[in-house]
């Protein structure tokens, strides 16, 4: 087990080695490029071979790429050629803001998904099922952009409760945070709640919990105890996957309310060419999506005793 | 002891299940009446109906099924009109239930002691200490060794027979009333379900407990009822004592069944298997009148398939069958069967010598790696030697693990063996890669499997895949010619010439079958192995299928391999058998030599632990006890020496013993002295031998 957890780790490293090396590749490789991003498209050849000059471009691209790397891993990204600070100054605020975000998705939505698709599952194709079903893929199945549009008509300009932009220019704000996670839980909620009803019904079916009852034992002790544990190891992993969508995926969200978070930056700075800010945001981005697979896979096996003790 | 209502009564018990296609009758008319202390067995195919009776009883049929009609009584009780509540009390505490799969009827989540635990605690509302003490006691009632470590454990963390153990200690944690058995044995190796056939006679001999035994197996019926239902699609065709089932049975069906399964204690020339033609109808397309009519030799049109037929009393100890002409047929008459004729094997096709087979495994855990990754080795295989002639059957017999899946794979190229060396005409194989063998090469040495429902491919014509083996091995190119190769080996297996348009789903498990053989026999073999083509099949269906095996196989001269853990199959089909017990041959010689004194102990007690439905024929009772060691951790000295109840201590415990000739190439692995082997006594006696 904890072996195991170590060989992630260093696997784990290894990824990131890879995807900031071939980004590197990508972005830095071509060296007059970087300059004319950094110097404006009217600058000269010759502009461009003395900027380089000074900022150490004349080395080998390994020695550079370890250079940038280990800058990286200490947290200076460089500095951003559209707002003229150092990367890491605006970066970390707007992760923290999607962190923000995020956190009021997740703790809103687990709870509502795993309840629905508990009780969808617990009773296939009963009402109540075919109503969290059909409903679940109904609202996964309008995207976000149409979602935050009729969300915003109703409850923005047709009934005034809440603010139409979240770009909490006069400090944090909650009610401005409502409507984006709103459109954000409406998008993944039945998702989620899919897979824990086809997991919940396929553990009602299996022959243990038919041994549960006819111990006899009372309802709520066969799902509660013996149910809910098995039910959830599937969507468990589903769930924390969904970490990764909400750090690149919101941009649609972010931009709609002008709320200050990771997918704006990402979207401003692509629209821009700040390459040293592309660089570092598709570095977190990668770091999460990793980080997010290792947490459930080493979740996984601790949930399953199977592979726990195997 | 002396109470006069029964425990349990049905009476014209009928369940359905309703599915899209409309209503489905799954039991119909079904009478049964379990007195205090009875063992009550029911017996039939799969498809008859026989759990479903027992889900019935449980009041738990699912979503889409109901009981229809008739009426279910416990102690008096009605209890077709209970309440959920009252059903809460009855499940569990009156009703116990054992189930056929062992591993998958335990929550793989929760630790052994919580799941037995949890009946006294949220029935009962004892104490955890008192939980924990009850649940001791029972662990230790059906003897399971330590069973502090096994409270401890989680489900995957012991064996089959200690899973189906733990759930019989769960069913008697709260002492039921009665105890309903579906198929407990059927997932464990012969000499677990020995043990557990024990235990479960002495759990009921003690505690008083009714039973209602449900099994496909007549001889496990025969060991452990005092009386047997034998069902057919759906309906009881016979009951009553097991005396008078067993031995004056008026059905044809029940006639049938005991004609089909082979017994250990007799051979194909003395007693050749009669199949019952057909198959078992579906639910919703059964017959007008008898349900078995049209299977059966003795039906008489105009009065078989009239009305629907009621059961009739033959004696007043309940013995009751449903036929309309049971008091007219004459078994005996019918019974004349000519013996099949003996084929004299020719030279040596398959030489395997001292073959050996380890598969390196890397430990994982912090432990090893800190003492310098360790690898250890799983000994599969640890020296196998033995021969196969032309036209002969070997069997290879053992129980799982014992390492007889591995030397397949081995001969058929899929691994490669660590030692000495596997010969198929002279010419060694042991580590020639399938991949790298010519379509000569691996058309001459084919494979039926275990497992006809999941080796076929579903989404292609029977047909197609026969005629891909034609083009492939036998390198055939021309369509005509393929095709009628195909036709010839659908005749080849006795079936008709349209089944080849048909996927695999259209077709029966037996019909499947037919196509693996049709599919091995299709580039000429020379050597074909089958690994347990039989058992996953149903014991009328079995019979055919072994006789189209031996049949074809005499025809064509091929040597068969024949893998196998069940020995009555073993003795009716073999010329010559090879025990395996933990990667070694343990003992091996002609089927006469081998089912005959003097035995190797391990043969010995896997003979004694094979449930005969005959009752002619008595046997000598020996229980193994314990557990197959593991192949990664064999015992020193004998690998059988840690379950031998002949061990001697301080010589099988230390040396490996020699390998014995007893003559005309009967060898035995064993310590034991010539004059303890001479004087052993056979393991069945009776009429039969």
């Amino acid at each position: 087990m904890f072996v195991l957890a170590c060989r992630r780790l260093v696997s784990m490293a290894l990824i990131m080695a890879m995807v900031s090396f071939l980004l590197f590749l990508l972005f830095e490789s071509d060296k007059l490029a970087v300059a004319g991003k950094v110097l404006g498209p009217y600058s000269s050849v010759e502009q461009r071979e003395i900027w380089l000059e000074k900022n150490g471009y004349d080395r080998s691209f390994l020695t550079r790429y370890a250079d940038w790397a280990g800058n990286a891993v200490k947290g200076d990204f460089g500095t951003s050629l559209q707002l003229r600070a150092p990367v890491a100054d605006v970066l970390w605020p707007r992760l923290g803001n999607t962190a923000i975000l995020a956190a009021v998705v997740f703790a809103a939505m687990i709870p509502l998904s795993l309840l629905l698709g508990v009780l969808a599952g617990l009773r296939e194709s009963s009402l109540q099922d075919r109503v969290i079903s059909v409903a679940s893929v109904l609202t996964t199945s309008v995207p976000e952009f149409a979602s935050a549009t009729l969300l915003s008509a109703i409850f923005v300009f047709e009934l005034g409760w809440l603010p139409g932009t979240s770009a909490m220019t006069g400090g944090f704000n909650f009610k401005e945070l409502i409507l984006p996670a709103a459109v954000l839980i409406l998008f993944d909620f039945g998702y989620v709640t899919r897979m824990t009803r086809a997991s919940m019904a396929e553990v009602m079916t299996s022959p243990y919990i038919r041994t549960a009852i006819l111990k006899g034992l009372p309802y709520r002790r066969v799902i509660m105890r013996h149910a809910l544990r098995n039910a959830l190891i599937a969507p468990f992993t589903v769930i924390v996957l969904q970490m990764n969508w909400l750090l690149s995926g919101v941009i649609v969200v972010e931009v709609f309310f002008s709320y200050k978070g990771f997918g704006k930056l990402l979207l401003d700075a692509s629209l821009f060419g700040d390459i040293f800010v592309i660089e570092a945001c598709t570095l977190i981005a990668v770091f999460v999506a990793v980080f997010s697979q290792f947490i459930s896979d080493i979740g996984y096996m601790l949930l399953n005793p199977k592979i726990r003790f195997g | 002891m002396s109470d006069p209502t029964p425990i349990l009564e049905c009476k014209g018990l009928s369940v359905s299940y309703f599915t899209r296609a409309g209503e489905i009758p799954a039991v119909k008319d079904f009478d049964l009446t379990v007195l205090q202390g009875e063992a009550v067995g029911i017996v039939g195919e799969s498809g008859c109906g026989k759990s479903t009776v027992a889900f019935a009883i449980m009041r738990y049929l699912g979503a889409n099924g109901a009981i229809v009609d008739g009426e279910l009584r416990f102690r008096g009780r009605d209890m077709l009109s209970m309440t959920a509540d009252d059903l809460r009390d009855i499940r569990g505490a009156r009703i116990a239930m054992i189930y056929q799969e062992p591993a998958s009827a335990l929550n793989p989540s929760m630790r052994i002691a919580e799941q037995l635990m949890e009946v006294p605690i949220h029935r009962d509302g004892a104490s955890r200490a008192e939980a924990r003490a009850l649940a001791l006691d029972v662990l230790a009632d059906v003897k399971l060794p330590d069973p502090d470590r096994i409270m401890d454990a989680y489900p995957h963390q012991i064996s089959g027979g200690q899973q189906q153990r733990v759930l019989i200690a769960m069913a008697l944690i709260s002492k039921p009333d009665l105890l309903l058995l579906d198929e407990p044995t059927t997932a464990l190796d012969v000499t677990i379900e020995a043990g557990i056939v024990q235990l479960v006679k002495e759990l009921s001999a003690r505690h008083g407990m009714a039973m209602i035994y449900i099994s496909h197996n007549l001889g496990l019926i025969l060991e452990t009822c005092d009386r047997v239902a034998v069902m057919y699609s759906g309906e009881v065709v016979e009951i009553g004592r097991v005396a008078d089932v067993f031995e004056h049975m008026r059905h044809p069906y029940t006639q049938g069944l005991f004609a089909s399964i082979p017994l250990p204690s007799s051979d194909r020339h003395a007693r050749p298997l009669r199949p019952i033609p057909g198959q078992l109808p579906l639910p919703h397309r059964r017959p007008k009148g008898c349900n078995f009519a049209p299977r059966c030799s003795f039906a008489v049109a105009g009065r078989c398939d009239q009305d629907a037929v009621p059961m009739r009393q033959i004696n007043g100890d309940g013995h009751e069958v449903r036929c309309v002409r049971w008091d007219e047929i004459d078994f005996q008459a019918a019974n004349a069967n000519e013996g099949i004729s003996h084929v004299s094997p020719g030279p040596v096709v398959l030489e395997v010598d001292r073959m050996r087979k380890y598969y390196e495994i890397k430990d994982n855990s912090f432990a090893a790696l800190i003492r310098g990754g360790a690898a250890r080795y799983v000994r599969a295989n640890e020296d196998i030697s033995f021969t196969a002639r032309e036209a002969e059957t070997v069997a290879i017999v053992g129980e799982s693990g014992c390492g007889k899946s591995t030397f397949a794979k081995v001969l058929m190229g899929l691994e490669q063996a660590t030692a000495g060396e596997v010969r198929l005409h002279g010419k060694d194989i042991s580590r020639l890669p399938i991949g790298q063998r010519s379509p000569e090469a691996v058309g001459i040495l084919q494979m039926v499997f275990q497992n006809p429902f999941d080796t076929l491919n579903p989404s292609w014509a029977v047909g197609a895949q026969i005629a891909r083996v034609v083009r492939k091995l036998g390198g055939e190119t021309d369509a005509g010619r393929i095709r009628s190769r195909v036709l010839e080996l659908l005749s080849l297996v006795k079936l008709p010439a349209d089944v080849a348009h048909r996927r695999p789903r259209q077709l029966s498990g037996g019909e499947k079958q037919r196509i693996g053989i049709a599919r091995a026999f299709a580039g000429n073999p020379a050597l074909v192995v089958a690994d347990e083509p039989v058992s996953a099949l149903d014991v009328s269906v079995q019979a055919a299928v072994i006789g189209l095996l031996g049949e074809i196989q005499a025809g064509q001269r091929t040597t068969l391999l024949f893998i196998s853990h069940d020995l009555s199959v073993v003795r009716y089909l073999s010329d010559r058998v090879v025990v395996m017990y933990l990667g070694h041959v343990v003992e091996q010689g002609s089927t006469d030599q081998v089912f005959r004194p003097p035995y190797h102990p391990y043969t010995e007690a896997l003979l004694s632990a094979v449930p005969i439905a005959d009752r002619s024929v008595s046997k000598r009772q020996i229980v193994l006890g314990g557990e197959l060691p593991s192949a990664l951790d064999p015992p020193a000295g004998c690998p059988f020496q840690a379950r031998c109840p002949r061990r001697i201590d301080g010589l099988c415990d230390r040396d490996m013993p020699p390998r014995r000739e007893l003559g005309a190439g009967h060898k035995i692995l064993c310590h034991l002295g010539d004059d303890v082997l001479m004087e052993m006594a056979p393991v069945f006696a009776g009429a039969a031998d």
